[in-house]
């Protein structure tokens, strides 16, 4: 029950709900719990309420950080095999 | 769907887990408690404990709601429904926890009881407009995270001034749950965890700096988590390098839907209907100070505890089933005599073997049998 996942908003209804769209299947949920939601956001969805919206730039901050990540591993590993042609 | 598949990214998060491997000290052991039960599911579904050092361990800690209510407070739901004939509304994975006597929620409904099983809260509210002749009650069950939804039905129920509608309060905070599994470990000198992973949507109601005075008090990191995958890899591999860094800060990983201060609409929402009790039952953790909700005096008229007159409950815990240790992170699911033998998903004994949240449903459901 307590499994919450993030949805978004298709259309903005009347008695602050919001038509939203969960994996092909459209829901009508509450927006009581938060204020600005405009068409498009995303939010967390539970128990049929938005908890939150996700901030689109923490979001994609943190992906960003991975990318660096992985980005880094390449490069050692490429330097790592560049030093071992040379031996 | 966006920021659902970015966070399953499979390269991510082997790199990810190479990252873990590379900075746990192999001298040290890092043992993490995930408070949620939906982290639970998330690492077993994706079979994320296989992906770690040896010294690198998850225990499931006791956030699963439906895990934590007491049999007591099944008895009661049930006597609503079935002495009080009332329309009683419920989350789903509510109904098959059995109470005293093997009884349940879906047993009562078998037998003739108006049961329900709702979604939403808004749910339980348009069945009591629906129903004006009969008395409809939502059995409200939930950490902070499904605390305001219930807060905003019961603020809607007094503007409507409906006169069948009242609401069986149940919910518990986090706070206090995590002291107590983290006091007595204190009280007798011993640390069960190095690291918290930190609800991720209690979080998002609450805020980030709910645990600020936990982690000090109890000098161990928390990292609040997302729940896809790579949020909780991630939130493995922060817990890893504040441990090595002899740290213990409260840090979000779940940046995108989590702030400091929470949701401070939810947060008002709730404290004008609901208040603390003074003391609650949990499973597994016994009696705790300042541990859930009553609602208000003001909507008094909308509290079934006040409503209806309930009977003290017989309730008395299967001995056998390790419930109470298993939420305590004290033993792990497969420590369990009943374990995968008399109890299964098909035949729950204990409440983690109901929810698709509980550790040992978790541990059954993704092939961790014995």
């Amino acid at each position: 029950m307590c499994l919450a996942i993030p949805v978004q908003v298709e259309s903005l209804l009347d008695n602050d709900e919001a038509l939203v769209d969960i994996g092909g299947l459209k829901k009508r949920i509450s927006l009581a719990l938060v204020d600005d939601v405009c068409v498009g956001d995303y939010v967390i969805l539970h128990v049929g309420y938005a908890l939150s919206k996700i901030d689109e730039d923490e979001a994609l901050r943190t992906l960003e950080l991975f990318d660096q990540m992985q980005a880094l591993q390449e490069e050692l590993g490429a330097s790592l095999e560049s030093d071992g042609s040379g031996d | 769907m966006k920021y659902i598949d970015e966070f399953r990214n499979g390269d991510y998060a082997a790199e990810v887990a190479r990252r873990i491997h590379a900075e746990a000290d192999p001298e040290r052991r890092y043992r993490f408690m995930e408070f949620c039960g939906g982290h639970t599911h998330t690492l077993f579904r994706y079979g994320i404990p296989d992906l770690l050092p040896a010294n690198v361990k998850m225990i499931h800690g006791p956030g699963c709601p439906v895990c934590v209510l007491p049999m007591a407070r099944i008895d009661a739901a049930i006597e609503l429904a079935v002495r009080h004939q009332v329309v009683l509304c419920s989350y789903g994975d509510m109904l098959r926890v059995p109470g005293a006597h093997r009884t349940s929620l879906q047993k009562a409904k078998s037998q003739g009881a108006d049961v329900r099983m709702l979604y939403s809260p808004a749910d339980a509210l348009r069945i009591a407009l629906e129903n004006p002749q009969r008395q409809v009650v939502f059995f409200a069950i939930g950490f902070e995270t499904t605390t305001p939804p219930t807060a905003a039905v019961l603020l809607k129920a007094q503007e409507l001034k409906l006169r069948n509608f009242s609401v069986f309060c149940n919910h518990v905070l986090t706070p206090p749950a995590i002291t107590g599994i983290l006091e007595p470990a204190q009280q007798a000198g011993e640390r069960i965890i190095e690291g918290l992973v930190g609800p991720g949507h209690v979080s998002v109601i609450t805020g980030g700096g709910a645990y600020d005075s936990l982690a000090r008090r109890y000098r161990t990191p928390i990292v609040i988590a997302g729940f896809e995958p790579l949020d909780i890899l991630h939130s493995i591999l922060l817990l890893v390098r504040q441990c090595n860094a002899g740290r213990y800060d409260v840090e979000n990983q779940y940046s995108r839907a989590v702030t400091a201060s929470g949701n401070a609409k939810a947060q008002s929402m709730a404290a004008r209907t609901m208040t603390l009790r003074d003391s609650f039952e949990w499973r597994g953790l016994g009696w705790m100070p300042h541990s859930a909700l009553r609602i208000r005096p003001e909507f008094a008229d909308y509290d079934a505890e006040r409503r209806f007159e309930l009977s003290p409950s017989e309730a008395r815990e299967n001995k056998a089933c390790e419930c109470p240790a298993v939420l305590r992170g004290a033993k792990a699911p497969t420590d369990c005599k009943l374990f995968a033998t008399v109890c299964t998903p098909d035949n729950p004994i204990g409440a983690c073997m109901v929810s698709s949240e509980g550790a040992c449903a978790a541990h059954y459901s993704y092939g961790h049998t014995r």
